[in-house]
């Protein structure tokens, strides 16, 4: 299949500007600069573009939404990748940083943006860096700038790095964090397309969202929707990790069979062993068994499965491991990030950790699951950002889907599994 | 006499404070530049970056004590930190945790007494493909087994 987010990753000239417009970069931006922004943001709306962050909202429509006023308009582009299971904008950033620059340089002129953040995660410093530089490469070829390429559009890009908290992938956390607060999601609405950054209306994509930009502008909106499936175009960057054969970064039509990107294009389970478990975006994303991922990786399609899309990250787990540790480990990794402003999450998610650790380390009770289950059905709907309800489906679809495992551990009193996950050179 | 800005702290609050419409902004920037000079933010940091930045020194305390990279006490001159969130753990990196606490004697989120290794836990380091995954300072070590595990550390330790 022809790849276009990931074209470049085995072109390490294309890091560099040069290296990057001998491979055909930055010619979108010109074309782009060349039509009317609302003819620019036509084509994404034409490409069906959702967004690749998680929430899956459509990034022409979004773009649309800014107020008709003359308060100074920001893009913010969200690199705090931190769902457990993704790890495509950290290759995004470091091995084509100039593919998403061209991305900015589109979207600010079509939403009429004078500034752009890359909100990048503490944690990613060497991404930070490659930013740093190729920013410097662009602003000294005038693409970046008070006029890029020559023409009206004046624009000013600023890395900004975090430093170390997962709710900051949270757009209104993200906001907090970068106004130099604690990333404390706000109350909706307002929705950050009228008071967003410092105050201004302001766009958030993700990187993969913003990576796609070029692509779309250089082939046309329609033809990259038809890269898909209905309401949902092109391709994206799916992250297999887990009990796989071949873990890796996969560039896939979207609604690629969730069955088929495991056995076939990541080499089925290693060891030749059993397929027990998989969670298809990220850890937030409810748990699929063998017999239900049979299905398409889009967003109608995990949807109507009972799960999401959320960041495509798919996490393949095999016979040999302990679901009630899965959970442990997610409700701990919650626990840990819970941003601690609203109640049901703080105490939700403390309250999941120490009844799954009881359950775990054998001296839990039935009451315990109990106990479980109602932490889950308290955190659903009750808080101001969706942590709390992603870490309730998330952790609750272990509860729910594999309950005889959690049942055997309160029976045995033990771990009926092998003590820890086994790892790839004891398995093989 | 506790802490006091070096004269690369002092510009780089000149050159942060103008990219921000609100010079708040560039809190936590200005903090990531201490911590890597001082190798922490000490107490009297917090009290200047307040200062310099015209906000509540409480705001940037609360700044401090809310992100998991900024630390208000010293660390070993090398830090540890292994991912054990779920990709990492599939792969292996419980094990390596306990192969790392017996070759250094300490647990995880301790200093060993030489002060020259520090070793956490950390949550997805954004490499679930390539785990188990560490990273130590700025480097990150990928497909880790306890091997090559012992190797990194017999390197550091000879590296001082």
């Amino acid at each position: 299949m022809r790849t276009y987010l990931t074209r470049n990753f085995d072109n390490p000239a294309a890091r560099t500007i040069e290296g990057y417009e001998k491979a055909g970069g930055y010619q979108a931006a010109r074309k782009a600069l060349s039509l009317p922004p609302d003819a620019v943001i036509r084509e994404v709306k034409d490409a069906n573009l959702r967004g690749r962050g998680g929430a899956g909202f459509p990034a022409g429509i979004k773009w649309a939404f800014l107020p008709k006023d003359d308060r100074p308009r920001w893009l913010v582009v969200n690199a705090d990748e931190g769902e457990p299971g993704t790890f495509k904008d950290r290759r995004l950033l470091e091995n084509d940083p100039h593919q998403l620059l061209e991305g900015i340089v589109i979207t600010s002129y079509a939403i009429r943006a004078g500034t752009a953040v890359i909100y990048v995660r503490g944690e990613l410093e060497a991404a930070a860096r490659c930013l740093e530089s190729a920013i410097g490469e662009a602003k000294a070829k005038g693409y970046i700038g008070p006029t890029c390429f020559g023409g009206a559009h004046a624009l000013d890009v600023i890395v900004h790095r975090g430093a170390g908290a997962y709710i900051c992938g949270e757009e209104t956390a993200l906001l907090e964090s970068l106004e130099g607060k604690r990333g404390e999601p706000r109350l909706r609405p307002p929705f950050p397309a009228m008071v967003g950054a410092f105050g201004n209306p302001t766009i958030i994509n993700n990187v993969e969202t913003t990576c796609a930009v070029p692509s779309i502008i250089a082939m046309g909106g329609k033809a990259y929707a038809e890269l898909g499936v209905p309401m949902e175009g092109g391709t994206r960057i799916f992250c297999v990790s887990g009990h796989v054969l071949r873990p890796g970064l996969y560039e896939l039509p979207v609604g690629t069979n969730l069955k088929s990107i495991i056995f076939d294009v990541a080499g089925g389970i290693r060891g030749g062993r059993a397929l027990k478990a998989v969670f298809p975006g990220g850890s937030s994303t409810p748990v699929l068994r063998p017999e239900e991922i049979d299905v398409s990786c889009c967003i109608d399609g995990l949807h109507a499965a009972g799960s999401m899309i959320g960041s495509a990250a798919i996490v393949v787990m095999d016979d040999t491991t302990c679901m009630v540790r899965v959970a442990w480990r997610l409700a701990r990794f919650y626990r840990n990030e819970s941003c601690g402003q609203c109640t049901p999450c703080r105490e939700g998610t403390w309250w999941l950790e120490q009844a799954l650790t009881r359950i775990e380390y054998g001296t839990g009770t039935t009451e315990d699951i109990a106990i479980a289950v109602r932490a889950c059905e308290g955190m659903l709907g009750t808080t101001i950002c969706a942590f709390s309800d992603a870490a309730a489906m998330g952790v609750g679809s272990y509860l729910q889907k594999f309950r005889e495992e959690f049942e055997r551990h309160v029976s045995e009193g033990r771990c009926p599994f092998h003590s820890r996950f086994t790892s790839n050179w004891e398995s093989s | 006499m506790g802490w006091t800005p070096s004269g690369r702290v002092v510009k780089r609050a000149d050159e942060l404070v103008p990219l921000y419409p609100d010079a708040g902004a560039a809190c936590i920037p200005l903090l990531h530049e201490i911590q890597a000079e001082a190798g922490f933010v000490p107490e009297e940091a917090v009290a200047w970056v307040a200062r310099r930045l015209a906000v509540p020194r409480s705001r940037v305390a609360g700044v401090v004590s809310f992100y998991t990279m900024l630390r208000t006490g010293k660390i070993g001159r090398h830090h540890l930190e292994l991912c054990t969130n779920v990709s990492c753990s599939l792969c292996g990196s419980e094990v390596l945790l306990s192969e790392i606490e017996k070759e250094l004697g300490i647990k995880a989120g301790e200093t060993t007494k030489d002060g020259l290794f520090t070793l956490s836990e950390v949550e997805c380091l954004a490499t679930c493909g390539m785990g188990p995954a560490m990273q130590v300072g700025d480097t990150i070590h990928e497909q880790l087994t306890p091997q090559k595990v012992r190797d990194i550390i017999q390197n550091l330790k000879r590296a001082g």
